[in-house]
């Protein structure tokens, strides 16, 4: 007994401290049979359990700065300074009564959130989390988050059909057309990466990003010039594919009031929620594992003695306070805008800029490699950008009042 | 044959029964993707992860959003009216135990079943990767002219012409 919870101590200071296989010593208490269970259970227990945690906190600390940002307190009654909100929040929608529409679907409209939520937590289990805390060290690790990812359009189609409500089947068009056009940009910047690495696996990408033999600064793809580019197109891509502000017109509160999710109360209006936001966390995730780092440090003395998953945490945090400012700061996109954007900006933009990724990877003196790339991707940035730009000519506004 | 290759394959027995059984075309298409899934799991617990995740990343995430759209296009999503059963269903039953007889007598006769049932992993991706972009780059590149070339005729012929009464306002400027 007393060597069971030793172990068991063990493997939690060996996840903490971010040393090789945190599971070993615990899982020789295991009887031999039911080994691989308790493997996948270990696993998937710090996913499920912090990640709809982040979510939590993530609403209080979102409604929280997008008060601050539009001048009001925001929530302040529940707990200190109202971040207890999201408790009451979560007791609130298990307690609702579930209405589902005399007229619905009912298999479908039960099935829906749960297609949504069930992928989302699958696609976690490809990403490194640290050093030596990845769930599963698949070799087709990449092309397995994307795949997974593919099948929340089938549940945002499914959630807005089984509702019969033109509203909601109008937010599941909008939303799968929104989804389908941004899936292109994002693995096509995503592609870079794999392009230069030589490998779809998550773990050997953030391996192959620590820091030079010798050098002091690490060798994150941010750093280099398609990587920047890169780095900022996923995000913009996933942003869109989040179906977050300013691309959140599946949602349009001001005219299809909730698009596809409508027609949910309770429960599993939270379950919507939470596979937004946990979806959201994964694309980050991964855009931190293919252009931040992963788990590296920024500089090479920090590297080694602060955990990899502090990193990684870390950096899921900055980006997700980037997306709360972004919501607060930007207005909603048109449909036509959002559209344009997409296939007249995003996708070209990615298309050179794998074209600099090649060129990076294939020359080799250091002013050519970093000046060509950079001059080519910046180039089109700004010939696109100019470009699409409408004709006309920029003056006073000038208003019209109806007579 | 082990547990998880038993139900999966139910799995995707029940999907493909479903897509054919059901009255209502979505269910059907919804069906088909459980099909899909079952036929992709198959193909993982086998070890080819390549065909297994470009299996749920094409059919589900693109050939079946493709269906779905099709359906409420075409028809508005209603369900069927009438016999599910086809007045010729006794040729059609006749074809389908033809062809199942001749890809039994196929497999049967097939030198894969001698090899037993533990098998190496296939290709791995970058096998399937350097095959494609070393030995098939030709064949590889002309399919993307092909699809270029269709993608172009597809929007030509949706385009709305000049002067077309029935076209849609084209949207404001910026």
């Amino acid at each position: 007994m007393l060597a069971f919870l030793q172990s068991l101590l063990q493997m939690v200071w060996k996840t903490v401290t971010d040393q090789p296989s945190p599971k070993s010593l615990f899982l020789s208490h295991v009887p031999e049979e039911w080994r691989p269970l308790v493997s996948a259970f270990l696993s998937v227990l710090p996913i499920v359990m912090v990640f709809p945690m982040l979510f939590a906190l993530t609403t209080v600390v979102e409604r929280k700065g997008l008060g601050r940002i539009q001048n009001r307190p925001g929530p302040n009654r529940v707990g200190p300074a109202g971040f207890l909100q999201f408790a009451a929040d979560g007791i609130k929608a298990i307690i609702k009564e579930d209405v589902v529409p005399r007229a619905a679907d009912r298999v479908v409209h039960f099935i829906a959130p749960l297609v949504l939520v069930v992928p989302v937590l699958l696609s976690y289990s490809v990403l490194p989390f640290g050093r030596n805390l990845v769930p599963i060290d698949l070799d087709t690790g990449l092309l397995f988050f994307f795949a997974v990812g593919a099948v929340t359009e089938l549940a945002v189609f499914m959630a807005g059909w089984s509702s019969r409500n033109k509203y909601s089947l109008l937010g599941a068009t909008r939303a799968i057309a929104q989804m389908i056009s941004y899936e292109i940009p994002l693995i096509l910047s995503a592609l870079t990466v794999v392009m230069v690495v030589g490998t779809l696996s998550l773990p050997a990408i953030a391996e192959a990003q620590g820091p030079a033999p010798g050098g002091w600064l690490c060798r994150w793809h941010f750093f280099t010039p398609w990587g920047f580019a890169g780095f900022w197109l996923f995000l913009v891509a996933a942003c869109a594919e989040a179906n977050r502000s300013p691309f959140d017109l599946p949602e349009g509160e001001s005219e299809i009031i909730a698009g596809y999710y409508l027609e949910y109360s309770g429960f599993k209006f939270a379950l919507f929620f939470l596979g937004e936001y946990l979806g959201l966390f994964a694309a980050s995730g991964l855009g931190i594992t293919l252009f931040l780092g992963g788990w590296h440090a920024p500089f090479a003395f920090l590297e080694g003695w602060i955990p990899g998953w502090v990193w990684f945490l870390g950096k899921l945090v900055a980006l997700i306070l980037l997306f709360i400012w972004v919501r607060g700061t930007l207005p909603r996109v048109r449909m036509d805008q959002l559209m344009n954007f997409a296939w007249k900006f995003m996708l070209p933009l990615t298309l050179v800029n794998m074209l600099g990724a090649g060129l990076w990877h294939f020359l080799t003196n250091p002013i050519a490699r970093w000046g060509l790339p950079a001059v080519l991707i910046g180039g089109a940035y700004v010939v696109l950008g100019r470009g699409l730009m409408p004709r006309s000519r920029v003056g006073p506004r000038v208003y019209r009042y109806a007579d | 044959m082990n547990g998880i290759t038993l139900i999966l394959g139910l799995v995707t027995l029940a999907g493909a029964l479903a897509s054919v059984a059901l009255r209502n075309l979505v269910h059907c298409a919804l069906g088909l993707m459980v099909a899909f899934a079952g036929l992709a799991g198959l193909y993982l617990s086998l070890g080819a992860q390549f065909v297994g995740l470009v299996q749920v990343l094409v059919y589900i995430g693109a050939v079946g959003i493709v269906f779905i759209f099709a359906i409420l296009l075409t028809r508005g999503g209603g369900s069927e009216s009438g016999s599910l059963f086809s007045t010729s269903w006794a040729v059609g039953g006749g074809i389908a135990l033809a062809v199942t007889g001749v890809m039994a007598a196929a497999l049967l006769q097939s030198p894969s079943l001698d090899r037993g049932s533990v098998r190496a992993a296939g290709p791995t991706v970058r096998q399937v990767g350097e095959s494609l972009m070393a030995d098939y780059v030709i064949p590889l590149e002309v399919m993307a002219l092909l699809l270029t070339a269709a993608a172009i005729g597809a929007i030509i012929v949706a385009m709305p012409e000049k002067g077309d009464p029935g076209a849609p306002p084209q949207p404001p400027p910026g």
